[in-house]
């Protein structure tokens, strides 16, 4: 079932001509005017294509149909499978029709001037062709479809039905293989199944850049194979499960290792989350898009029976091409884990007024158990914070802003739920919230330089890194990282790094100007300054004071273009919808008398409240000071928050909280209402890009629960408030109705970097990011893919491991006065004096253990081995 | 008249310590080199196309036109890549030549070299014979030594380096662009064509890859002169070629004689066929070409006339077979062979040759199907103008040839094992008790 408006039609058109969406969608882009064209024809019908044009393409132009297993349109001609070929008549010098004496592959052949090409509809050679190769691959095939997970969705069995012969001549021996060879936790291999199309390295090697698998041997028992563990040494990153050794002898950890899957034109490589799950046939698949990080990535969710079994990547030239990230397509589960709350739940209150248990209740009970609690707090003066988290989508976001704004009468209410600073506020408020599409996906292909600033793509980005990854190996892009050290995901982009140490990060940017003294830095100043060169900014930079406004200046300084590249899927949707304190929706300040009655008459209130409101730190801050009586939180996992023990702390002493929640948390513990939401698995809403790309989707489950905007509107409703979001369409039609900002903006933040902090013996800088696979309650129930996330380690450079007086491999002790976090060192080339933690990784919660942040001093030692850990090894 | 003997890269193979520097230069060796230099490098190509020396590796390119197709100097590097990775069963003319005259090959790399501007030359020898790869570094070494090899050649600013590269043993890399991958350091597997080697070959720059046999044949080019070449044998097959006899025949070993020399003459000056038999098949130039019987006794060897007659002049590996032997085992050891050589990349060559040597060793065992001779023939149509490479082309052609030729050979496979028809100890030229399969022993369907 599907529930979406349709907003190409939704409303009279007439009186919308004027206004814009609040987030208006990407212009369809006009194919390229191709600069020289090739007339030719198929099978007796001429067509005109670009000049390159490999034959295959052609046909599928022209409708016809040319069975292939080699061909992949994203990967480079390898002609291999041999199953495409055709005849083909060519002009030769003096410009008669010669036929090419043998069938050629259509799947490497460049359609030519006055070709005529017959394929297997037109030509009796092409078609025993392709009967003839056929009937060879399925000879070691061991034709086990009834059990293969591929059978009803094989390549190989659909067009053995077309193309091939009822019955085999091949009454011999075929060649075998013990079943099947795991890859990766994650990823198996039978390779009798496998007709050696090389889908799968290709893959590996041209857009993921992690090679893994290759061929071993030769004639009939060649094979894709593992690379030998005994041969290849060892070093880096390394899976926490048990995998194979890749191309450089780390065992292997690949972020983008699913599609292989998909790709596998037969059932060799199959997934062991959806090995032997289910048939193809009973599968009804929805379109969606993914909810894990914010490029929107479109993805196809195939259930049964309402019950998720597999998501495969969906196709989008603008975004993600026909790629996922692992985490894309195989971290589901979290959606329909044990823990879903099903009904609003009630706290009853003890007689001494604390906190009693959590009752199911019913919606009007819960509406209006949390209407009181609210009002009550707003009617004593203290009012409510609103907390609604960085993975809604744009409808929900909006409804937050707008319950905040209208009902709870504030401007407290702020969606990063992570490290944030007011210059952020600034930042995003003067060069982002509203300015949508400036730098998209396709703007990185032709940027002469990307920079990249607090961003690690492959950890933080998912598709992103292949995007980037293909403008440098396909559109020569020259990819720069502001960052503590080399990952191996720049080095896969061959990108360079300008080494800086946390906090000093603006310091770096300043230096980079044209006429640098040094040679890096003048490269990229001047590089910058080209025509369409990009910088990509990540949230994290938020943590560095005055690196944002430094990036401003740079922005300014060079002419290159800017995008902010946060890493959750509702973060740009939040921000356009006014998830800021200082901001409401299509970037309005909230200072802005003009933007504030723009909106008022929208909304059909008198006034807006025009007190600045509090951040997310100010907002925890104030509700365990007791400044704030009620919280209003949506899915908001404390472990996130900068200091997650003030935040469970202010939400233990605050008077009242109200949390919508797709599962149990930290928060349930604390609630006072608890108002169950649907996953996006089970609603249609609107994620926002990065780029500023609306990506709606539909609704992939039949469910009883409601999305957020709908609990917000009862809520509302409940405190006597119409919102006037009751349904999709009418959020939407609000929405169009409200359209983009063009008055004042926010003003740009000129925030002064600090100095960077003397280090004393035994201390460090603390470095940290998220990895992209980690212990985020989103990965949660799938213990394939954790196997395939990266084992934890702490990087610290020679010298600094040499003071510590840790060898690399060794533990390494990390710690605050809140705590200690030990992982083994892994001594990286990085500045002296900075250590490097993983931020959410299984014994690495860096803000819940250390209560610390990027830049912030640690002591390091030398740890005592943990054996837990070595046994898991 | 009578075609006689032609020696020139064989002439001095029965010197003293003919693979040495010394011997080649007291038989006239660096006299092309000396020449070349002297000429300005398109004059060299001139002359190797005036010549009309076609490549010697089989194919038959014209060499000197291969030179031409590289496109024009743009500064970067450029490449000669000799392919001496000879593998073909029964071809043995470029390792007996490197082994006995090694310097006759590396003074045809520097006069090449010259002509194509190219700095750095590779040898790519067959990784099987070690004693060849050695002779050939000593012979570099030598090279280097005297003079011939490194900066400044004889005085003349031109600079060049060899590099001798062993292969892992893989028939593949004789394919001239697995060759190239293999060089490369990769997985030998033929690349797809266009871009050819001569717009982006090794390390993606422009390469001449050649026969070892084509490129030790330019010295004496540049000495004789084009006509002098031309002189030997026919008119759009020139010059000479080593032709290597072996089999059933009294003298074997390497003849080299002008192109368009019959078998018929060559079995004269070896002595014929060992003695009280007669010849039943042969090839003309290695397992790849199709079978020739006593009918193409008189076909000229050149590369026109065994085209026409239906076969490739190939390697000119003339294997010559009695009427002891099986034609059904002969083709099923060649089938096997190129079943454990496929590269495995594509899949007509991979699973097709798999296929056919399994339908051989059961017609071999006696224990074929009637339909099985449809069905090779079948077979190798769709193998045949499919594969990626030549390969899986030349796998089929014993197996075709000789079904045109025998194909009551083929029959018999259906009823009676081949070794019970003709007893592999009547073809060999000592006793011995030939190794029988219990399959085999039973000599009916088991």
């Amino acid at each position: 079932m599907t529930i979406t408006s349709d907003r190409s039609t939704a409303g009279a058109p007439a009186d919308r001509s004027t206004s814009t969406p609040l987030v208006p969608a990407a212009p369809v882009p006009a194919p390229a005017e191709p600069t020289a064209t090739v007339t030719f024809s198929i099978d007796g019908i001429e067509t005109t294509v670009p000049k390159g044009t490999l034959v295959i393409r052609a046909a599928e132009e022209l409708g016809i149909q040319i069975p292939r297993f080699c061909d992949h349109p994203l990967l480079a001609p390898a002609g291999a499978c041999r199953q495409c070929l055709v005849e083909v008549w060519a002009p030769g010098r003096d410009g008669s029709l010669a036929k090419m004496p043998k069938p050629q592959a259509s799947c490497t052949l460049e359609a030519g001037p006055g070709m005529q090409v017959k394929t297997q509809h037109s030509s009796p050679e092409a078609d025993k062709a392709q009967h003839g190769v056929m009937e060879m691959l399925l000879i070691n095939h061991p034709l086990d479809c009834p059990v293969c997970d591929k059978g009803g969705e094989c390549p190989l069995q659909n067009q053995a039905m077309s193309n091939g012969r009822a019955t085999s001549r091949f009454v011999d021996v075929k060649r075998t293989f013990p079943k099947p060879i795991s890859i990766s936790t994650q990823i198996l291999l039978d390779r009798e199944r496998c007709i050696l199309c090389q889908r799968c390295t290709r893959f590996s090697e041209e857009i993921a850049g992690d090679v893994f698998i290759d061929l071993q041997k030769r004639g009939a028992q060649q094979q894709i194979g593992t690379f030998d563990t005994q041969v290849l040494g060892f070093a880096g990153e390394t899976p926490a499960g048990a995998a194979a050794e890749d191309l450089s002898g780390r065992p292997f950890a690949s972020y983008f290792s699913g599609n292989v899957v998909q790709i596998c034109p037969v059932g060799a490589l199959t997934s062991a989350a959806y090995r032997f799950r289910a048939r193809p046939f009973d599968l009804v698949s929805t379109a969606s898009i993914s909810e894990h990080d914010s490029n929107g990535s479109a993805i196809r969710i195939d259930h049964r029976r309402g019950v998720v079994l597999r998501r495969l990547a969906g196709e989008d030239p603008t975004v993600n091409e026909e790629w996922i990230s692992d985490k894309d397509r195989f971290a589901f589960r979290w959606q329909s884990a044990p823990d879903r709350i099903e009904t609003p739940l009630v706290r009853h209150r003890n007689e001494d007024g604390t906190r009693g248990e959590l009752v199911p209740a019913s919606w009007v009970e819960a509406f209006g158990a949390a209407a009181a609690g609210l009002r009550a707090a707003i009617d004593a003066g203290t009012g409510v914070g609103v907390l609604p988290g960085g993975r809604l989508t744009l409808e929900d976001a909006y409804a937050y802003g707008k319950l905040a704004r209208v009902a709870l009468r504030t401007n407290d209410v702020d969606g990063r739920a992570r490290p944030h600073s007011d210059e952020e506020a600034a930042f995003l408020g003067h060069r982002v919230a509203g300015r949508t599409l400036e730098v998209t996906f396709a703007d990185l292909d032709r940027a002469p330089l990307v920079l990249l600033v607090g961003l690690e793509p492959e950890e933080e980005g998912g598709v992103l890194f292949l995007r980037l990854r293909k403008a440098a190996t396909q559109h020569r892009t020259r990819v720069v990282a502001v960052a503590p050290f080399a990952s191996r995901g720049l080095a896969r982009v061959a990108g360079t790094l300008l080494a800086a140490a946390p906090g000093t990060e603006a310091e770096v940017l300043d230096g980079i100007v044209a006429d640098a003294s040094d040679e890096a830095l003048a490269a990229a100043g001047a590089a910058l300054g080209e025509p369409g060169a990009v910088i990509l900014v990540g949230e994290r930079l938020a943590g560095v004071p005055g690196a944002l406004s430094a990036v401003l200046r740079l922005a300014e300084r060079s002419g290159a273009r800017l995008a902010w590249v946060p890493r959750r899927a509702g973060e740009r949707g939040g921000l356009e919808a006014g998830l800021l304190p200082s901001l409401l929706p299509g970037g309005r300040p909230v200072a802005d008398a003009a933007a504030r009655v723009d909106l008022a008459a929208v909304w059909g209130v008198d006034h807006l409240p025009d007190a600045p409101g509090r951040s997310t730190a100010a907002i925890v801050a104030g509700a365990r000071d007791g400044s704030l009586g009620a919280l209003v939180v949506g899915g908001v996992d404390p472990g996130d928050l900068p200091d997650p023990a003030l935040a469970r702390d202010a939400l233990e002493k605050v008077g009242f909280v109200v949390s919508l929640e797709v599962r149990e948390s930290d928060v349930t513990r604390r609630a006072d209402v608890v108002l169950p939401v649907a996953p996006p698995v089970e609603k249609p809403g609107t994620f926002v890009t990065w780029e500023g790309r609306p990506r709606p989707f539909g609704q992939a489950l039949v469910s009883h629960a409601l999305p957020d905007h709908r609990v917000l509107d009862g809520l509302a409703a409940a405190m006597g408030v119409d919102l006037g979001l009751h349904s999709l369409a009418d959020v939407h039609a609000e929405l169009d109705q409200l359209g983009g900002w063009d008055g004042e903006r926010v003003a740009a933040p000129d925030v002064a970097g600090d100095e960077p902090p003397q280090v004393p013996p035994g201390h460090a800088v603390l470095a940290t990011w998220h990895l992209q696979l980690d212990a985020g309650r989103l990965q949660d129930g799938e213990p394939f893919l954790a196997g395939t996330a990266k084992r934890p380690v702490a990087r610290v450079s020679a010298a600094t491991a040499a003071q510590a007086g840790v060898a690399d491999g060794a533990p390494l002790a990390v710690s605050t006065d809140a705590g200690t976090i030990t992982l083994p060192a892994l001594v990286t080339d990085m500045p002296d004096l900075v250590v490097w933690l993983p931020t959410n990784s299984p014994g690495s919660a860096v803000r819940d253990t250390l209560h610390a942040d990027g830049g912030a001093l640690v002591r390091i030692a030398a740890g005592t081995a943990d054996p837990a850990q070595d046994e898991e090894v | 008249m009578a075609t006689t003997l032609a020696p020139v890269l064989s002439d001095h193979w029965d010197a003293d310590r003919s693979w040495t520097l010394a011997t080649y230069e007291d038989h006239g060796g660096y006299r092309g080199l000396r020449r070349a230099l002297g000429m300005p490098a398109a004059d060299v190509v001139t002359a190797v196309k005036d010549s009309g020396l076609r490549g010697r590796g089989g194919a038959g390119f014209p060499t000197g036109m291969k030179w031409g197709f590289l496109p024009a100097p743009d500064g970067g590097p450029r490449y000669l890549v000799v392919n001496a990775d000879e593998s073909e069963p029964g071809t043995c003319k470029d390792i007996p030549l490197m082994m006995a005259s090694p310097q006759h090959l590396i003074e045809g790399v520097i006069i090449t070299s010259f002509a194509i501007g190219c700095h750095h030359a590779f040898i790519y020898v067959r990784g099987e014979v070690v004693h060849v790869y050695r002779r050939l570094l000593r012979a570099v070494e030598e090279a280097y030594a005297a003079g011939y090899l490194g900066k400044n050649i004889l005085g003349s600013g031109y600079d060049l380096e060899v590099t001798v590269h062993a292969g892992a043993g893989a028939y593949i890399c004789g394919e001239e662009t697995a060759l190239l991958d293999s060089l490369e350091g990769l997985r030998g597997q033929p690349r797809l064509k266009p871009p050819f080697p001569a717009v982006a070959g090794l390390y993606a720059r422009p390469t001449v890859v050649n026969n070892v046999e084509s490129i030790a044949s330019v010295p004496g080019i540049l000495v004789g002169g084009a006509d002098w070449f031309k002189q030997m044998g026919t008119e759009r097959s020139t010059g000479h070629g080593l032709f290597s006899l072996s089999g059933h025949v009294t003298r074997p070993g390497q003849y080299e004689a002008p192109l368009g020399i019959t078998l018929r003459e060559l079995l004269e000056m070896a002595g014929g066929i060992r003695e009280g038999h007669e010849l039943k098949f042969w090839t003309p130039g290695g397992s790849s070409t199709p079978l020739f019987t006593a009918e193409h006794l008189d076909v000229p060897l050149d590369y026109e006339s065994v085209g026409a007659a239906g076969s490739m002049l190939g390697t000119r590996a003339l294997q010559i077979f009695d009427e002891t032997t099986s034609v059904v085992r002969a083709v099923t050891r060649w089938t096997e062979f190129y079943k454990h050589e496929s590269c495995g990349k594509c899949t007509p060559c991979r699973e097709g040759t798999f296929w056919l040597a399994q339908i051989l060793q059961r017609l071999e065992r006696g224990q074929g199907t009637t339909e099985d001779i449809d069905l090779l023939l079948d077979l190798c149509d769709n193998i045949l103008g499919r594969a990626f490479c030549a390969l899986g082309d030349g796998a089929t052609s014993p197996v075709t040839s000789a079904i045109q030729y025998f194909r009551e050979e083929f029959e018999a496979g259906t009823h009676t094992p081949a070794d019970v028809l003709f007893p592999p100890e009547r073809s060999s030229l000592f006793d011995y008790t030939p190794r029988r399969s219990p399959a085999a022993l039973a000599g009916v369907h088991a």
